[in-house]
Formats: C-alpha cells, structure tokens, sequence
C-alpha cells in the first residue's frame, strides 16, 4: 500500500465448537453428513420446541476466554430478528450485550498486542445453496436449505481494530487459529468453515485522524485471501477518497478468483434485528469455581510452548535464525513435546529440533500418533553415532509406516549394522594407506582433505558409517 | 431516562413490515393505540428512581439451566422433507433470496 496513506484493521472470527451435539439441542454437531439428517424440532424451529444449553459448548467458550486473557462474566441470550431461510425459525440465539468474555487480548508471536473486545457464543445457521442459471446468490433461480449446522456452536471472536498491516492480520488469524485448536475448542479448519473470518477495514492519513469509514469483508476463506482482499479494499478506499468521493460503510463478498470485494446488495432494513432477550433461556452465570475448573483443563497455550523450545536452545548456547523457524514449525504442528521429550533423554537440542522440523513434520500426524519412546531411542542412536543421518531418517519413516517399533530392530532388520568402533578404525586406516599423498596434505593443515577421506569411507562401508565417527578418528590419527 | 419518543403510525408499518406482518389500515390504527399504551406503561416504569436495581433478564430467579453434551436421535428425514412446500435433492427448496444472509 502507498506509504502515505495507513491501514486501520479489526477482525471477527467465527469459530465453530468441537462438541458432540449442537448448542441448544442433541443433534449430533458433524460436518459433511447427508443433508438434513441431523435436525430436531428444536433445530428445525417447529412450534413448541425449546432451546436447553450445552454445558460442554460454555465450557469450550469458557476455555476460549481463558486463553485470550477475557473477563468471564455473567451473560444472557438475544434472539437476532431476520428473515432468511438460513434459520428455520426466523431469529438466530446469540449473545448482545451481554457477551460471556469480554476485554482480552492476542499476543502475535513478534510481540504485538491485539485487543479482543469479546467472545460470544451464538448458533450456527444451516447452510443454503443457490440453485439456477448463474449459480450465484443474485440471479439464483432458488436456494436450497440444510439445517445439520443450524444450531452448531459457535464462538464469534471481536478483536479492537488494532492491526495496521495485512500481516499483523494474517499472523492474528494464524495465531488465534493455533490458540483455538491448542485449546480444544475448534479444530481449526478454515477450508471446512469451522473458522470463518470477517475483516473490517478503514484508512486514513495520519495516526492523528480519527478512524475513516470503514467496510466489512465477508467470504474469506483462507489466511492468504485476507491478506489479498485487505490490500485490495485499502486500494480501492483510497482511489475513492483521492477522486473526491467517500468511502459508504458496507459489507463487501471477497470475490477470491476475480481478486476484488464487490458490494452485498442488501435490504434496506436488513440491519434492524429487534434484538431482544430470549424468553426460553436463562442467564449463564458461571462463578470462580467453574472458571478455574475450565482454565485448569487448558493445557499449554502455542506461545507457551514456542519459548519452552526456545529456553532450551538458549541453554544449549543460543538460537539461530533457522531454529527459530524450526520452533515455529514444531509448535505449529503440535511436536514440540516430541522435542522436550528426546532433550530430556540426553539428545542434543539441536538434533532433536531439526529432525523434528525436518523429517517427523513431514508426516506429523504419524509423528503426533508416535510412541515418543520410541522417537527418542531412534534420535538416541543417531546421537551415539551407531546410526548415520540418512540410516536415522530411513529408520523413522519405516518408524511411520508401520505406526511405531523398536528402532534399534528396525535398523537390524534393515541392515543398518553399528559399526564397530575397530572395523571402522581399521577401513580409515585403509583409506590413508592408499592416498599418502592426500594424507600428507591433510596432516599439514588441509582440512577440506577430511571430507574426501570421509567420501572414501562412506563408499567402502555403503553409507554404513557415521560421519562424525570418521571425523573424530582423522582427527585422531593425525595427532 | 429520557420520554421515549411518541409511537406513529409510521413506526408500527415500519415494525410490522420488519416481522412480516401485514397489516390492514384499521389494524394499523388499531395497534398503533394499543402500542402506545404499552410504551406509556415502559415509560412510567423508567420514570422510577431503579439506581442500584439489577436488571431482570428472566421471570424466574434461575441461572446456568444447561444440559449434557450428549446426542439424541435425530428425526427421520423423509418424515421431515414431507413436511415442506417444496424439497429437492433431501433439500428444503425456498423461494428465491434476494441479498446475503445478514
Ligand atoms: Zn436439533
């Protein structure tokens, strides 16, 4: 974006809970099952139902605002007034004014604080398609309704409008979506809808303006579509404002394969919700008890669990640039105790981080499903040096492949034989014997001639020796 | 609190066109009376001294009513799309949609 103008942004996630049933009925909360299977009278707004609350779906809300440092406070219920055949029963139940958490913040992981305004819990609509010639909401023929996530929970998560960049955005959503999943409340799945994002973007000139109008973007599917529809209406906003014309306050629909927002045609009316207190639920007030109890269930948040692998590095002598993208990836992928686990053994923090980062990441839900036992001793014997790198690395997709194992039986079954500390002493020798040329130079100070004996050594053993063991016995023997 | 403003006509159309109501022009007149009364009622409640009264949010003095995580047998489909107007590919088929869901 132009550097004279500044970008002002807040986001809403929507995030549907990991329960087992919807929020105010038994229906089974459960994604890509055949449609209108899992509906009640209650979530097909038939007369006379009524909503009872999922004290599982309180207590995963209740998780979440723990671990974004919100107020739990007591809250009631609001029917939102609309007419779309999303919600058979004419109204959605969420929470006003109300909300249950209120007040928290989200560090991102370079630091930077976003406020959290509120987290609320509400209920999923059922999910329209619009049927006809084009295909598309305007123009569709007709729509065609299922409610199996009518009535699924959801926590819908406000932040201040405290981010100025679309990559503060992207990491906010990045690290929130981290947060929700580490927390048991959402598995996180942007591409299935279980976490929807809404952005709501302004400009303006100078820090000292106050806020410009802003606009709400909508259809952002992906971490990589917010950061292209954010650019995008900045872009446009400010074309607007420098061509003399104001910005409207509206929703816009992110358009991801034309790469624009295009506005919502929508009813003039469409914003009065005659909210008011739903008359079939009572306030949820949870006390200090409760509150504990949820926040004790939390286990380690990512942030926690990035600067546990970081303390290790620093006491093995520091982190690198590359390590720290390593830490990232680990956390991301849920290894990290992986990690924790083998340095506790005796492996080397460094070693245990690359080969997780590296090579158990590349199937980390093998990796995530692994007896960690099991991943240490491997990492154990390639710390011994009685297994190479690359034997290492076999040993642990075969590890994968077979859902676990004894590593050391797996490398005998593999031919993967230790040498012995004489067999290798005795092929170094051999090496020297027949190169004194080479050897000479190396002894007077030539160290690029390690690498050609130690290449001559891992032909004559068929890569069974391991590196460092050769390097340590030339220099052994060179004195 | 400040006198609420005085309910029109216009107000109860506006209201009634929100909740999909159709209202004759005797009912306009009709309600739009009742409707004042009602308010004038809300508005003699607010000219109370209520500082320091909690907010009632539900008739019966009860909170946290919730039920377990456990799920129930759902409604036999076929049963159900019987029940509607139209119904296309275990569907509920609607009219046309005119906007996106607010
Ligand atoms: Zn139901």
């Amino acid at each position: 974006m132009r550097s004279d103008w500044l970008l002002v942004i807040g986001l809403e996630v929507h995030c549907e809970l990991k329960t087992t049933t919807k929020l105010f009925c038994g229906c089974p909360n459960m994604f890509g099952d055949e449609p209108n299977t899992n509906v009640c009278p209650n979530c097909l707004g038939l007369p006379g139902s009524l909503p009872v609350l999922n004290q599982r779906a309180v207590e995963l809300a209740m998780a979440i605002g723990t671990a974004l440092h919100c107020d739990i406070r007591a809250s009631t219920f609001h029917r939102k007034n609309y007419f779309y055949p999303d919600q058979a029963k004419d109204y959605q139940i969420s929470q006003y004014d109300e909300p249950l958490n209120v007040d928290g913040y989200l560090d991102l992981p370079d630091g930077f604080r976003v406020g959290i305004e509120r987290a609320h819990m509400e209920e999923d609509t059922g999910k329209t398609t619009h049927a006809g010639a084009s295909g598309r909401i305007h123009g569709a023929d007709y729509s065609l309704v299922d409610y199996n996530r009518s009535g699924v929970p959801l926590v819908e998560i406000v932040s201040e409008p405290d981010m100025r960049t679309p990559d503060q955005a992207r990491a906010y959503v990045t690290e929130l979506r981290a947060i929700l999943v580490a927390s048991g409340a959402s598995d996180g799945k942007m591409e299935e809808g279980s976490m929807r994002v809404d952005a709501n973007v302004s400009v303006r000139r100078s820090v000292d303006d106050p806020f410009g109008t802003r606009c709400e973007i909508k259809n952002l599917n992906s971490v990589r579509s917010l950061g292209r529809a954010i650019e995008y209406e900045a872009e446009r906003q400010i074309a607007l404002i420098e061509s003399g014309e104001r910005v409207v306050q509206q929703t816009r629909h992110w358009d991801e394969s034309a790469g624009r927002t295009q506005a919502l045609r929508s009813k003039e009316d469409a914003y009065d919700y005659r909210y008011f207190l739903e008359p079939d639920l009572v306030p949820l007030v949870p006390d200090a008890e409760w509150i504990r109890a949820v926040a004790d269930t939390l286990g380690m948040m990512p942030a926690e669990r990035r600067s546990r692998l970081v303390s290790l590095l620093d006491d093995a002598g520091g982190a690198t640039e590359a390590q720290l993208l390593q830490v990232a990836t680990v956390v991301d992928l849920g290894l990290d105790d992986l990690v924790v686990e083998a340095v506790a053994a005796g492996v080397g923090t460094g070693l245990a981080l690359a080969r997780t980062a590296n090579e158990a990441a590349t199937d980390a839900e093998a990796a995530r499903h692994l007896d960690p036992k099991s991943y240490v001793a491997l990492l154990t014997l390639e710390m011994q040096g009685s297994l190479s790198a690359t034997q290492a690395k076999a040993v642990l997709a075969e590890l994968f492949a077979r859902g676990g194992g004894d590593p050391a039986t797996i490398a005998r079954d593999k031919g993967f034989e230790a040498m012995s500390e004489d067999s290798l002493a005795e092929t170094v020798a051999d090496a020297i014997a027949a190169h004194p040329d080479e050897w000479s130079r190396f002894c007077g100070g030539d160290d690029k001639l390690a690498g050609f004996f130690t290449g001559l050594v891992m032909k004559a053993t068929r890569g069974q020796a391991n590196g460092k063991a050769v390097a340590a016995e030339l220099r052994r023997l060179r004195g | 609190m400040p006198e609420p403003a005085h309910l029109t006509r216009e107000d109860v159309a506006h209201v009634a066109a929100l909740a999909r109501l159709h209202l004759t022009e005797e009912e306009l007149d009709l309600f739009t009376g009742q409707l004042a009364q009602v308010l004038d009622h809300a508005a003699d409640v607010a000219s109370l001294d209520l500082a320091g009264v909690v907010p009632t949010a539900h008739a019966m003095a009860v909170t946290n009513v919730l039920r377990p995580d456990e799920p129930i047998v759902c409604l036999d489909r076929d049963e159900v799309l019987a029940q509607a107007p139209s119904v296309e590919d275990h569907r509920f088929r609607v009219p046309r949609i005119l906007g996106e869901a607010p």
